[in-house]
């Protein structure tokens, strides 16, 4: 069965649609009694945030749209110190979209709902026309977290002087799994989308001084690092042979002429922590799920910054140095 | 200007190779070199333009040896 | 001597060089992107200079033949095919991405071999490849024609603009002048064999060393070329992939479709015997590529300076100011082979 122009009317087929794909999966106190709102309990301080999701193909290697929304929207909780609670889902479907492709990705959406801890409390579902081809699907998801009363916020500001850059795992791997599908290359590699919940909650129980914590997603280290150094007027060194790459993700960059630094990932962050809690902080990272690859690949610098020495630098294999910029156009394959 | 990688021959079907790198499989046009199964080739835009002689290794001690004699005799 | 203390050797060496200026000009933008990888210049003594070329493919096209694209772009029924980086090299008006924002049907492709199955599945719609490239590439179109032909394919045609190395590289040191040595492209001579390069040393009496792309074996073609600076002469440290002779299937497949033309440059005008275009006798395969010789160059852009390597990209006048990569004005600075791009991202200042 496919989606029609009807599943979008508001009439019985609506209510069907809703009450056997999304109402079944997302089966909970709240979304369940289908009201405008859904009246959850609050807290002091919280972070929200909201984020739409466009990729296709809608399932690719290792994931698919429903469990990278779930990922992205709570990751994006996590970095600003907030432990994730609610997230709603907007869907947008289009004409021709199969029914059955819709109940696994809204599924796999409820799985990793349950897995980051957080409750789908409520959503809304648009049907627009035929564009040409199988029928896409939209979604949009925002999130609600509570920030702990004592927290010291985390921020890009507040990276210091000596600080250890770490991240989590493995770069490159989402991109790569959903550019290669697209361009015909075909590997083992798999997207990482997963949340970020457990490695965080360790970190923060820990008590680990974080100074700075972003996912890597678009625009990948570079960029999120390029971001750091700007907001905090110091500089960051990376080990090139620190850098966590996986050989595949490696040949694939060759493959097409990309750098594995510029790369999104869905399932990684990196951090900035004070230096004496680099050790204990890689060790909690590395006993929790999705954190086995984690590396201590650089450090922050204050000194010599009227030097113009601010940015982000890469110590290269073979003793060379060279900038980092942020990313610039569409990271293109790179070809002649 | 030519981004082009070394990589391996795993299947081979009229002028169409199937190219591995490091888990990366390629299919990639044939017709302009002789390749066997277990070749190791480069890739340049999908088609093979050249085999990798790996006997022929230009690692870091050929290359000094060639290097050594600018070095001494100019 | 162990590899690992020649190594060390050469690294030290590089980097307390005292002698004269040495400038060495690597021609390949393979080779300008795995330069600023590594590191490189950061590693080398002031007095060594290295200086990008006219290699990049996308970098040395002219904006008519950007123009022509764009136009068939928007052409009904019409499909336009093209490699990841020439999408955002602005013609005199606008870029394939900018047309493609107005409508137009552009599609990125890994391979020019990727067209024959487009055009089988698609009878319908007319394809054009933006076929750029120097000799590497040439021979993956003439496959692309070979295929075209035995497929008895209709709707697939070429836009040309493809050059080759030993003009271009005579033009510079006739033109521009002061290059001690240059770093001969790797993957051009795997296709082409070693002699071109040889023969070229001899003829213009300055050394060039044929590398490979890793840091280690650019760092010693560096040294080595350091050390013929005024002697001439002529290395292949790239021997695993580059033979005397090349590929000379590829040769005569790339001989059997295309002949040599002249050809223009961007910035550096026509330059003869420099390009390949479709031989007449298969002309029914080329979109228009003839007579694409105008070159609109936005007003104080250098990128004709910066191609031959007579400034350094940051002297160039809009460099880092009004030109950067987000908001290219030359194709030096679009391309992540070009080497404004280059310079940008990796500082080498």
């Amino acid at each position: 069965m496919r989606i029609t122009m009807a599943h979008g009317s508001g009439g019985e087929s609506t209510s069907k649609l809703i009450s056997e794909v999304f109402a079944k999966h997302f089966n909970n106190e709240y979304l369940s009694k289908l009201e405008d709102s859904a009246v959850v309990p609050g807290a002091g301080k919280l972070a929200v945030t909201t984020d739409s999701f466009v990729v296709t193909p809608l399932e690719f290697p290792g994931g698919d749209i429903g469990r990278l929304c779930v990922c992205g929207t709570v990751n994006d909780l996590l970095m600003s110190g907030a432990v994730p609670k609610y997230i709603t889902c907007g869907c947008i479907l289009e004409e021709g979209l199969d029914i059955d492709l819709l109940d696994r990705v809204i599924a796999s959406m409820a799985e990793t709902a349950k897995e980051a801890g957080v409750v789908v409390v409520t959503g809304d579902t648009k049907v627009i026309e035929n564009r040409g081809g199988e029928g896409g699907l939209i979604i949009n998801t925002s999130g609600v977290g509570f920030i702990p009363d004592d927290l010291d916020v985390p921020g890009p500001f507040k990276l210091m002087d000596g600080d250890k850059i770490i991240i989590s795992g493995n770069l490159g791997d989402h991109h790569a799994a959903i550019l290669g599908k697209r361009m015909g290359i075909e590997s083992n590699i798999l997207s990482d989308n997963a949340p970020l919940s457990e490695m965080v909650k360790k970190l923060m129980d820990g008590g680990v001084r974080v100074h700075a914590m972003r996912d890597v997603t678009r625009g990948g280290l570079g960029t999120v690092l390029n971001e750091f150094s700007e907001a905090s007027k110091c500089s960051i060194e990376l080990v090139e042979t620190e850098l966590p790459v996986s050989a595949a993700v490696k040949d694939f960059c060759g493959i097409l002429g990309l750098d594995p630094m510029y790369m999104g990932n869905e399932g990684k962050m990196v951090l900035s922590v004070h230096k004496d809690d680099a050790e204990k902080a890689l060790l909690l990272i590395k006993q929790s799920r999705y954190g086995e690859n984690a590396k201590v690949i650089g450090s922050v610098s204050k000194a010599d910054i009227d030097g113009g020495d601010r940015g982000v630098f890469v110590r290269t294999k073979i003793g060379g140095k060279r900038v980092v910029g942020p990313m610039y156009g569409e990271g293109l394959p790179r070809i002649c | 200007m030519c981004v082009a990688l070394p990589g391996k021959v795993i299947g081979l079907e009229g002028t169409k190779a199937t190219v591995d790198f490091s888990g990366n499989i390629v299919t990639a046009e044939a017709g302009l070199v002789k390749v066997n199964i277990g070749d190791r080739v480069l890739v340049h835009a999908g088609c093979i333009i050249q085999t990798m002689d790996d006997s022929m290794a230009d690692e870091l001690e050929e290359m000094f040896r060639e290097i050594e004699d600018i070095s001494v005799g100019g | 001597m162990a590899a690992d203390n020649f190594l060390q050797t050469v690294i030290e060496e590089l980097k307390n060089y005292d002698g004269d200026e040495v400038r060495i000009m690597e021609v390949c933008g393979t080779h300008t992107a795995a330069i600023s990888e590594n590191g490189i210049p950061a590693m080398l003594s002031p007095k060594i200079r290295l200086i990008s070329g006219p290699g990049c493919p996308v970098c040395v096209t002219v904006t008519a033949v950007i123009d022509k694209l764009v136009e068939l772009s928007l052409t009904e029924n019409t499909c336009v095919l093209t490699f990841g980086d020439l999408i955002r090299v602005k013609g005199s008006k606008m870029s394939l991405a900018d047309a493609k924002a107005e409508g137009a049907n552009v599609r990125m492709l890994y391979s020019p071999m990727e067209s024959i199955a487009l055009a089988k599945e698609n009878p319908a719609i007319n394809y054009v490849f933006a076929a750029i490239g120097f000799e590497t590439t040439t021979p993956v179109y003439a496959m692309v024609i070979e295929k075209a032909i035995e497929e008895n394919i209709n709707n697939l045609k070429l836009l040309t603009s493809l050059k080759t190395m030993p003009e271009v590289i005579r033009w510079v040191v006739n033109n521009a002048g002061g290059i001690d040595g240059f770093i001969a492209p790797g993957h051009v001579a795997a296709v082409t064999g070693e002699g071109v390069f040889k023969d070229l040393a001899k003829e213009l009496g300055i050394p060039f060393v044929v590398s490979g792309f890793e840091g280690e074996q650019l760092l010693l073609t560096i040294y080595a070329l350091v050390k013929m600076k005024g002697k001439g002469g002529f290395k292949n440290l790239y021997k695993k992939a580059v033979t005397p002779n090349g590929n000379e299937t590829a040769q005569k497949c790339v001989d059997k479709y295309f002949e040599c033309s002249d050809s223009s440059w961007r910035g550096m005008g026509k330059i003869s015997g420099s390009g390949m275009i479709l031989r007449q006798e298969y002309k029914q395969y080329d979109a228009g590529s003839a007579g694409l010789d105008e070159d609109h160059m936005p007003p104080g852009c250098s990128c004709e300076k910066v191609l031959v390597g007579k400034i350094s990209p940051n002297q160039c006048p809009l460099f880092g100011k009004s030109c950067t990569p987000d908001n290219a004005h030359g194709a030096c600075m679009v391309s992540t082979e070009g080497s404004c791009y280059n310079y940008y991202i990796s500082g080498r200042h």
